[in-house]
């Protein structure tokens, strides 16, 4: 089980800015090992932010993401308190959710 | 032997600088820890490309004192530029020095006790003691010189502890550390405080500090590993733009961009005053003036190593800057006597590693110095030691801009010899590279130099090379500069693999002994060292640039 | 809801070319649409790289490092009410240009900078 994301949600005005650093190898699948052996893909491929109900952002990654991806984004129509939950899935079929309240 | 130190009050009138206005600034920086007067030669070689040929502080020798309206054979023609360099230096004796510096300073806060003091960063490292102190001697002795804010990048060679533990300890409530580009790897938070607001004769002003951009590649990353910098210009403006809405009627940024860089931030950046700036050791007699869209802004250059002190007054009327005097006053160590308290610290600080520091290793028979965009014989010196010592066909060895300069028939001790060497990643190696690498290796470097865009530049010279003939175009684009690469008169191969000697390995976990090992083992068979012979490379395109002269 | 023109092959391919066709076709350069991606890179490994757009009805921003062996890095499908204003951190192996692709009103529009990936070393 990967470990569990950080993620920051924070108002300002009326705008929720989510800041998120997931914890995943990101393994685009082209490197080799000492041996010379090529390491097998292992990334995170499809992310997706929810607040209320709402999808507030998709996202479609790739290997050439870095290691422990980072995401930020803003939306609109958030409040304090709310949930902010992100899940990931990985090309494993692995998935990971968290969530955080609005600051 | 020293004429001017001969002439009673030859000092006055150099140093007679009237106050002007009701804010003042001023401002040393790149000093690289050095508390003694020393000799230091400026470059003859200053290279602008695209927008700054010829634009300071691309001026070199002649061209610099006919910009600057600078008589020839005065002091501050010394002061200045390489001209006559042995016979002027002989002349006018030794530069900087903490205790002289801080005699200037008390006389310059006589006429404007307001003033703040800005140190422009590089402090912290640069000399054996600052080394072996870890820092410590600089770090307390900025503080009796009076200090009032800094920015940084050497300092952060100490490691992120270290700075922490000085900004948190031994600056605290007395310094301030000022980096508004330094960010927490994870959510881009500041890890030091921006700026700081003062009152000055009832007028607030604001000090913006500026990190050097690429301290985690210029210098090794996994010492800084949770910090990430950049230059940051979007929020350097929200950063003045907060300090203006917070009252400052005078802005002002210690800057550790290197010049070029600054002007291209003063263009970019609005409601900045002046930009107080370091890193590329340019002694800039008058500052450049930028326009932006909402006005101007001043660009200076202090020079190094505690040779320059300078000093910026502002008139401040009706909530806005109205005028302004800056003078970059050189710090003639037999003009100024020593301050009594600063030498007394200087003393005491070095007292346990005085026999260290004057160890005599060798004798020069030549002029030793280091800077210029190619190269400098104290850079010659250490490659054909790399080279000798290693058993190397061809050595590197970093364009570091710091390093004091030694005069003919001087002896050179262990503390000279460290003022060229000490840094905390001090490992020498030797590596098996092929001629590409060697090529895509020069022509990195060249592009940090002279690429068009500032904003690409690191403000470090070009990598010193022993063994290896080549020419260099600076005008043509990105990996293209280098050609004609030789060693011994033969065409360095793409293919085939050289033995390359170098030291400052940015990257972790190289292995070899420390640089200063090496130059040790040299200086042993080589009791004196012959007038040194500078490899620089075939430069083309350059004709009637007022940056280069023989 | 907005739904993304590429798929997960669309990652695969390897010129900026065959990039910019997976996403739809030829994007025209705007000045609306701007790259957040530094001068010189830290960390190729590790990238600061985002993009926004003032285009009204923005749904879809792509990231595409064209040097990399595989140039499309990411998407992002933008619903109402989010900013087109997308941060991540990619990889990059060498100094390439960093394109942004985004979706507006059905039509693409691209902007570029350059990112230079150094070997490090020396210093003033
Ligand atoms: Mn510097
Ligand atoms: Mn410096």
């Amino acid at each position: 089980m990967a470990d569990p994301m950080r993620i920051r949600a924070a108002l300002a005005g009326d705008e929720t800015t989510v800041r998120v650093l997931m914890s995943h190898p990101m393994e685009p699948g082209t490197r080799k090992d000492a041996a010379g052996a090529l390491i097998p893909a292992h990334f995170i491929k499809d992310v997706e932010a929810t607040s209320a109900g709402k999808t507030v952002l998709k996202a479609m990654f790739s290997g050439s993401v870095s290691q422990n991806p980072f995401l930020s984004f803003k939306f609109k129509g958030g409040a304090k308190g709310d949930k902010v939950v992100v899940k990931w899935t990985d090309s494993k079929g692995d998935s990971r959710t968290d969530e955080a309240a609005i600051a | 032997k020293d004429v001017l130190a001969g002439k009673p009050g030859a000092g006055q009138a150099m140093y007679d600088l009237p106050k002007f206005g009701n804010v003042s600034f001023l401002h040393f920086t790149d000093c690289h820890a050095q508390l003694m007067p020393i000799y230091f030669r400026e470059p003859n070689v200053n290279l602008g490309v695209a927008e700054a040929v010829g634009r300071p502080p691309h001026i070199v020798g002649e061209s610099l004192l006919k910009h600057f309206k600078i008589r020839p054979g005065t002091p501050e023609a010394h002061a200045f530029t390489y001209l006559n360099f042995e016979s002027a230096a002989k002349t006018y004796g030794k530069v900087g020095g903490f205790a002289h510096l801080a005699t200037l300073i008390k006389q310059m806060r006589a006429s404007r006790p307001y003033a703040m003091l800005l140190d422009g960063g590089d402090t912290w490292q640069g000399s054996a003691t600052a080394l072996w102190t870890n820092g410590q001697d600089m770090v307390d002795a900025c503080k009796l010189l009076g200090v009032n804010a800094m920015c940084p990048h050497w300092e952060f060679t100490l490691g992120e502890k270290r700075v922490q533990e000085i900004v948190e300890k031994d600056f605290a409530g007395k310094l301030d550390f000022l980096a508004q580009n330094v960010k927490t790897n994870d959510f881009g938070d500041p890890v030091f405080k921006p700026y700081v607001i003062k009152e000055m004769n009832g007028v607030p002003v604001a000090v913006i500090g500026q990190a050097f951009p690429y301290t985690p590649i210029a210098n090794p990353g996994y010492m800084v590993s949770n910090w990430t910098f950049g230059i940051q210009d979007e929020n350097m403006q929200k950063m003045v733009d907060e300090a203006r809405s917070k009252g400052a009627q005078a802005v002002v940024v210690i800057s550790h961009n290197g010049m070029d860089v600054d002007i291209k931030m003063a263009s970019r950046v609005t409601g900045i005053d002046a930009i107080l700036g370091g890193h590329t050791h340019d002694g800039m007699p008058a500052p450049i003036v930028v326009k932006n869209a909402k006005g101007q802004t001043l660009v200076t250059n202090a020079g190094s190593n505690s040779k320059f002190l300078g000093v910026l007054d502002f008139d401040v009327r009706g909530g806005k800057v109205q005028d302004f005097r800056y003078k970059l006053l050189p710090v003639f160590a037999n003009l100024l006597p020593a301050d009594t308290e600063m030498q007394t610290y200087i003393d005491k600080v070095r007292a346990p590693y005085k026999a260290k520091l004057d160890e005599k290793l060798a004798v020069s028979e030549g002029l030793l110095y280091r800077r210029g965009n190619f190269n400098g014989s104290w850079d010659q010196l250490i490659v054909d030691a790399l080279m000798e010592v290693k058993g190397a066909d061809m050595a590197f060895s970093p364009g570091f801009r710091w390093g004091t300069t030694i005069l003919p028939g001087q002896a050179i001790t262990r503390e000279l010899m460290m003022d060229q060497v000490a840094i905390t990643y001090p490992t020498s190696t030797l590596t098996e590279m092929s001629g590409e690498t060697i090529k895509t290796v020069l022509e990195d470097v060249c592009d940090n130099l002279f690429n068009p865009d500032p904003y690409y530049q690191q403000g470090g010279d070009m990598v010193r090379v022993g063994g290896l003939a080549y020419t260099c175009d600076p005008k043509a684009g990105s990996g293209k500069r280098i050609s004609n690469m030789m060693l011994k008169g033969k065409t360095i191969e793409a293919g085939k693999t050289y033995k390359v000697a170098g030291w400052a390995p940015v990257a972790e976990g190289a292995k070899g002994e420390p640089i200063w090992d090496v130059m040790e083992t040299y200086f042993k068979s080589h009791k004196t060292i012959t007038t040194r012979k500078l490899n620089t490379p075939k430069v083309e395109g350059m004709q009637g640039n007022p940056g280069i002269a023989a | 809801q907005a739904q993304a023109a590429v798929d997960h092959a669309s990652f695969q391919v390897k010129t900026l070319e065959d990039a910019l066709k997976a996403i739809g076709g030829t994007a025209a350069a705007s000045d609306q649409v701007s790259v957040v991606s530094p001068d010189i890179a830290e960390n190729g490994a590790v990238v600061p790289v985002g993009a926004t757009s003032k285009l009204p009805n923005t749904t879809e921003m792509y990231l595409i490092v064209e040097k990399n062996p595989t140039p499309l890095s990411c998407a992002f499908m933008i619903p109402a009410g989010t900013a087109a204003d997308v941060q991540t951190r990619l990889k990059m192996g060498q100094s390439t240009n960093v394109v942004a692709v985004v979706k507006a009103d059905g039509k693409l529009f691209s902007a570029s900078k350059e990112t230079k990936v150094t070997l490090g070393g020396c210093g003033g």
